[in-house]
């Protein structure tokens, strides 16, 4: 019995971290924010994809590496820890869950195949099956998608999105046909981005076994909820970490501020509530690959429950430091609105929290 | 990650089983004066508690790895199994084994740093329930600040004399023996000058007053020593060494106040009460806002007991580094239990209130019970505030308090 991550993943997951330490410190994710022109985020992508990261989740035999969620998990907390301005949720771990799930056998090889090498990249728009907002609908009928998907997750570098409809059929676009429009959102974080997408008699390849079976739909959301928790768990204990730090530096009457009790047990606080994270994060994503019976239950726990902490961290962490703390120049609020934004992708709290007594029958 | 617990429990879990389905809802012919950790519906099988206890030794379920000249199994210290053993039997609803002091803490001790004789005359009893123990640690002027204890202890004539008060001693009325800590070196440093003591609870010149707590139960009481004398051998270590003896029992105490598997038990009666409770004849469950904060709970508790399967991992790897995840145990673990039980209340609206033997009161009244008692575990075995205190300082490195200087 071992419960925990293994050596490998720790490496990969020291890797990725390394690497945005190297590439992409708070200078650099502060200029991307700010409408950059340069091509300082697309560098970054590159390099965290030539450690590996597109492709954990593609089976070897279509060359990926056929690893499992919790490598992913582990992977997604290095990047919300660094606040990473590159895809991953949807494109590289959604999107391979979806095509080897939804399509048939001769589609998922042709796709997995594209995928490992990058000639395929997707972009995520199923928001129509979990809560459409703004009325927005999508219909598939003889072969095109007509109406609009609002919040697509990871359209940085698509070559195609896969898009559900409320019925959670998933369609296959590929992303260059004319017919598309894009209207490009604008969050408060900026280290992603996000699109609504609107069709007009668009090309669509319907993936075959999401037809009668909403497997595909349902296990890409489970897995990419607790993506989003990892990610928000990394980005949690970088805030923890700084306001522990900087209590420990900044002098207030004679003493160093982490010596007042107000402060070391809001640090305390922050502390026990995010330690039970990781193993929750790694329990859900252990289940998702382990124990397909409880992992739907554990998923949109780690959602909800992850979602639930981190907001608090976010705001204690940044009062630990004052008015400094709600500067650009230390620059918390990268994380802050980071987790902000995850909270609300793939279902608010509330929203799972509904449908992890709907699955228990209450 | 690998939470199988191997092909080699197979076989001890299916007999485990068995046992359960045999013994579940046994209760107690002797059991009505001392708290128990858990309560249970009753079933028909009614037996003695030293017999429980007896039975529970012989099958391996419980003082496994006691060795058998003191009373125990015999077995291999096994965490695992240990494991198995209370999930199992939290599952079944099979009455755990008889806790307290005397067995969570003080065998322990006498197991790591008694004498031979002390080892021989006192384990065997207490394992079987037939000697009770109570602790004497706090004192009035001494809580959290327990090494400024002040009960004093002096060898005259081979003697130890014992005089002075403790307090916050639980089932003091109950127990035969005492382990208490007394101040035997006057002029050593604070730490340094406290001693490790059994004393027999009915030696002349103890006067025990109960003190009513929240839930109207005497749970506490209040302890008076008047010249005590005791055998000089009633002590356990060396003189002076009685800080460091007790607290190699005090991290025993602060894991078993926070058990997961009470916790999910609990968890799911909370569900159950949800089901048959209604308002304007909606039935609670159906309720969701309600539902919501159900659900806001479980989270909280799942993800407490994937902490604990993590706390366990680290003592079957000794090389994982868990950072701070045993330390937040009694601090998240207590807080959460006060949670789910004041939950409950409100589920119940006015009815969460009734009390007592009240007309209309539901499952006992077990949901206030827990409610009050979990606040009482928050306080004691260190305040969630010296909880906090710890995990700052041990565990993520922050300065302690500065010393206040004299006269400031």
């Amino acid at each position: 019995m071992y419960f925990g991550l293994s050596e490998d993943q720790i490496f990969f997951q020291d890797n990725v971290k390394k690497f945005l330490e190297d590439n992409a410190d708070l200078d650099i994710i502060r200029k991307i924010s700010k409408d950059d022109k340069s091509n300082v985020r697309e560098d970054i992508h590159k390099g965290i994809v030539s450690l590996g990261i597109s492709n954990l989740l593609i089976p070897e035999e279509n060359g990926g590496l056929g690893l499992d969620l919790l490598f992913a998990a582990a992977i997604s907390q290095s990047l919300g820890g660094a606040v990473a301005p590159v895809p991953f949720c949807g494109s590289y771990v959604m999107a391979p869950i979806a095509i080897k799930l939804g399509s048939n056998k001769d589609q998922a090889t042709k796709i997995l195949d594209e995928m490992s090498v990058g000639n395929i990249k997707f972009g995520i728009g199923f928001s129509d099956y979990f809560g459409s907002r703004n009325s927005s609908k999508i219909r598939f009928s003889d072969g095109v998608i007509n109406g609009n998907t609002l919040f697509v997750i990871d359209t940085e570098y698509a070559t195609h999105l896969l898009v559900s409809n409320a019925d959670g059929v998933l369609g296959m676009i590929a992303l260059d046909h004319k017919s598309i429009n894009y209207v490009d959102l604008i969050t408060v974080d900026k280290t992603r981005t996000y699109k609504e997408i609107k069709f007009e008699n668009t090309p669509v390849e319907i993936l075959e076994s999401t037809i009668d079976s909403t497997n595909a739909i349902e296990r890409a959301i489970d897995a990419g909820r607790i993506i989003l928790a990892a990610d928000s768990l990394g980005a949690s204990q970088a805030m923890l970490d700084m306001a522990v730090s900087y209590s420990k530096e900044r002098k207030q009457f004679n003493r160093v501020i982490g010596s007042f009790q107000a402060v070391k047990h809001m640090c305390a606080e922050m502390a026990s509530g995010l330690e039970p994270c990781y193993s929750l994060v790694w329990h859900a994503a252990h289940s998702f690959d382990n124990d397909e019976d409880n992992s739907k239950l554990m998923a949109c726990h780690a959602k909800s429950h992850v979602s639930e902490i981190s907001k608090e961290i976010s705001k204690k962490a940044t009062e630990v430091h004052g008015g400094m703390g709600f500067t650009d120049l230390l620059g918390l609020h990268y994380w802050f609105k980071r987790i902000g934004l995850n909270r609300q992708l793939l279902g608010a709290p509330e929203l799972v929290r509904a449908e992890a007594a709907k699955i228990q029958g209450l | 990650m690998n939470l199988n617990y191997g092909s080699e429990y197979k076989e001890f879990t299916d007999k485990l089983k068995q046992f359960c389905k045999k013994y579940s809802g046994v209760h107690f012919s002797d059991s009505s004066k001392i708290p128990l950790t858990a309560s249970f519906k009753s079933g028909d099988l009614q037996m003695k508690r030293s017999d429980w206890q007896k039975l529970l030794i012989e099958n391996g379920y419980f003082a496994r790895s006691i060795p058998k000249e003191y009373g125990g199994y015999g077995g291999e210290a096994d965490i695992i199994k240990n494991r198995i053993i209370a999930s199992e039997f939290a599952k079944a609803k099979v009455p755990p084994p008889m806790g307290g002091q005397g067995i969570d803490m003080l065998v322990p001790t006498l197991l790591e740093l008694g004498t031979e004789e002390q080892k021989q005359k006192y384990i065997k009893p207490t394992l079987h329930g037939e000697i009770i123990w109570c602790q004497g640690y706090s004192e009035p002027n001494a809580g959290s600040d327990l090494a400024s204890l002040q009960t004093k202890g002096e060898l005259i004539d081979g003697k130890w004399v014992i005089n002075g008060q403790k307090i916050w001693t639980s089932t003091a009325q109950y127990s035969q023996m005492m382990f208490c800590l007394v101040r035997t070196e006057p002029n050593a440093s604070k730490h340094a000058g406290i001693s490790y003591l059994l004393i027999p609870m009915d030696t002349p010149g103890i006067e025990i007053r109960p003190l009513v707590d929240m839930t109207l139960n005497a749970g506490f009481n209040e302890v008076f020593f008047t010249d005590v004398t005791i055998p000089e051998e009633n002590i356990v270590g060396k003189r002076g060494e009685g800080w460091a003896v007790a607290n190699a029992t005090l991290g025993h105490e602060r894991g078993s106040l926070s058990d997961p598997n009470a916790m999910m038990n609990r968890l799911n009666s909370l569900i159950e009460r949800m089901k048959d409770e209604t308002i304007n004849g909606e039935k609670i469950i159906d309720n969701p806002v309600y539902i919501d904060k159900l659900m806001k709970i479980q989270g909280k508790v799942i993800a407490f007991q994937s902490n604990s399967l993590r706390v366990l991992s680290a003592k079957l790897n000794k090389n994982q580094d868990i950072k701070i995840a045993s330390m937040i145990q009694k601090f998240v673990g207590t807080e959460l239990r006060h949670e789910l039980e004041g939950f409950a209340i409100d589920v119940m609206g006015e009815l969460g209130t009734l009390y007592e033997n009240s007309p209309n009161i539901r499952d006992g009244g077990s949901w206030q019970v827990g409610y009050m008692y979990f606040l009482g575990l928050i306080i004691g075995g260190g305040t969630s505030q010296i909880q906090k205190n710890i995990i700052s300082e041990r565990g993520l490195g922050m300065p302690r308090e500065p010393k206040v200087q004299k006269g400031e």
